[in-house]
């Protein structure tokens, strides 16, 4: 048995795979089984996750209910040109006969001053003011829908421009440019939420690299005894991965369940708002896959939290 | 078995506490290693063990040289060199059967194979009886029986002990001395460093003398 190298034999470092994911397993549910003996301690560590968690995730949520929402505006951009107050019905029925011959106008609808009224008082529920009036003050007003080719946000804004001009409207008032509106606020928000996520993901790798830290020097007799007995700096490290591991999937989950819960209180409020503009929209949660980032990600976070603890603090420790 | 050849450990601070060492232990001798307190033994065992690296000189432990192990390499030399210390060095939240078993379980022994061999080393050191106790619940003399058991467990061909009977009477000590002469009846090498010169008189075993860090005695057996 001479030297290689001057070195001496090689040490045994068999890897038995079976054995190895028995190991793990084992080590997992020993760490799950220690944070489990001190439930309030791991439960607040896993809430503060949650919520770090939760905050970005709600926003999301809404953000993309608002995207889904304008999204089914957007295809139905119209143009509502609102005619001088001395324009009657009959001119403005002959208007829209004329401008339906235009190639960019799909459909065209007259609506009434009475009609309006009506509407009006449907909708406002100021029914009793307006007869105070007297008089009905409401314009004739032509709903229009470009055609298909003009229905773009540039070119359905070229047609409100050239309507705008003409001598019988008062306002060519082009619905798209709240959904735009709408569409800058919804990226701006989506901005902000990533920072806020950025933010709150460093959060939670300070909340469990600070756990794990504490739990290290805890068993720090622990760990020097054991690597006096030859264990291996993966070994040693493992159990406080899966710490980190088991804290973020539970963040995780108190994040999907907080998450549920807001989107569910805001139901409500959200189908009343939805009536009043006679739409079906509804709220919708977490996706099955928005669940499962939520959760993973939460999960790969206290796992890097945790490897960052380990990689600081477990090389300092060795046995004297 | 074990090799210094002009071995010298410089701390930090500057103090030597072992300067231009040489010996040799053959395999399967028992030695003792003696001298004032400070003059080095426990510098000397961890050099060995590769808990302190030396600054000069080299050190061969099991035909290998410790100075050219990397430490990713440490983990594997320190599990064929059983340590038994003074003070125990158990874990006092595990059972006297987990402490046991703990290089096992390091080395990714097998379950089965894992009570076997734990309940043999408690049956050679003769706690059978004791092994779902915790350590706080034994006697001195008992925690360094458990120690000795999770130093043979892996039945390592290299056992150093630092003053193994230092808190423990006449009588008790006696008893751990009798139990590494049955070790090195079946072949283990030992090394055991003792302050106490009249348990190794009867004994008569090869003993190394360190002064200030030097080796001023090597009586033969
Ligand atoms: N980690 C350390 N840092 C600095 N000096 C040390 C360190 N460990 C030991 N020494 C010094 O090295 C010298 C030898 O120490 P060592 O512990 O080897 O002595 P010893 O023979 O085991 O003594 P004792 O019988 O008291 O256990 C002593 O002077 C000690 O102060
Ligand atoms: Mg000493």
């Amino acid at each position: 048995m001479k030297a290689r190298n001057g070195r001496g034999p090689g040490f045994n470092r068999r890897f038995n795979p079976r054995g190895w994911v028995i190991r793990h397993m084992q080590v997992a549910l020993a760490s799950l089984g220690r944070l489990w003996r001190v439930p309030l301690a791991t439960f607040m560590t896993a809430a503060v996750i949650g919520i770090a968690i939760a905050l970005p995730g709600a926003m999301n949520t809404l953000v993309n209910n608002v995207r889904t929402l304008s999204g089914a505006w957007d295809s139905s951009a119209s143009l509502s040109l609102f005619l001088k107050p001395d324009v009657s019905e009959a001119d403005g029925t002959a208007l829209a006969r004329l401008l339906g011959t235009w190639p960019e106008i799909g459909t065209i609808r007259v609506i009434g001053r009475a009609e309006a009224l009506a509407e009006f008082r449907r909708l406002s529920g100021f029914g009793d003011a307006l007869d105070m009036l007297g008089e009905n003050p409401l314009p004739v007003v032509l709903l229009l829908q470009p055609s298909p080719s003009a229905s773009g946000p540039d070119a359905a804004a070229t047609l409100a421009e050239r309507l705008g001009k003409l001598p019988e409207v008062d306002i060519a008032q082009l619905d798209l440019q709240w959904v735009r509106r709408l569409h800058a606020i919804t990226r701006t928000a989506e901005r902000g939420i990533w920072v806020l996520a950025g933010l709150l993901s460093m959060a939670v790798l300070l909340i469990v690299g600070n756990t794990i830290r504490l739990e290290i020097n805890n068993r720090r007799p622990e760990i020097e005894i054991t690597k006096l007995v030859g264990a291996t700096n993966a070994f040693i490290r493992r159990p406080f991965l899966y710490d980190g591991l088991w804290y973020g999937l539970m963040g995780g989950l108190i994040a999907w369940v907080l998450i549920g819960i807001s989107v569910l209180s805001l139901q409500g409020p959200v189908a009343e708002l939805a009536g009043l503009y006679d739409s079906q929209f509804e709220l919708s949660g977490l996706s099955w896959r928005a669940s499962l980032t939520v959760l993973l990600g939460s999960g790969l976070l206290g796992l890097i939290g945790a490897w960052l603890a380990v990689g600081r603090h477990l090389a300092a420790i060795e046995p004297a | 078995m074990i090799h210094f050849d002009n071995v010298s450990k410089r701390y930090p601070g500057g103090h030597e506490g072992l300067s231009g060492t040489s010996f040799r232990i053959e395999s399967g001798e028992m030695a003792f290693l003696t001298g004032h307190s400070g003059a080095g033994k426990s510098t000397l065992l961890k050099l060995i063990g590769l808990l302190e690296r030396a600054s000069r000189g080299q050190v061969w432990v099991n035909e290998r040289n410790l100075n050219k192990l990397s430490n990713r390499d440490i983990p594997y030399h320190r599990r064929e060199v059983g340590m038994i210390f003074q003070d125990h060095r158990l874990l006092h939240d595990r059972t006297v059967f987990d402490n046991i078993a703990l290089p096992l379980v390091v080395a990714g022994i097998g379950h089965q194979e894992i009570r076997r061999k734990v309940r043999a080393a408690l049956d050679k050191v003769g706690l059978l009886n004791k092994e779902k106790v915790y350590p706080m619940m034994l006697s001195g003399g008992e925690q360094q029986r458990v120690g000795i058991a999770r130093a043979v467990v892996t039945r390592p061909p290299v056992i150093l002990a630092d003053e193994p009977t230092g808190n423990l009477d006449p009588e008790l000590s006696r008893e751990i001395m009798d139990l590494f002469m049955q070790f090195n009846q079946v072949g283990v090498t030992l090394l055991i460093a003792t302050h106490d010169i009249s348990l190794i008189e009867t004994l008569g075993r090869r003993t190394l003398v360190l002064r200030q860090g030097k080796l001023v005695g090597d009586t033969p057996a």
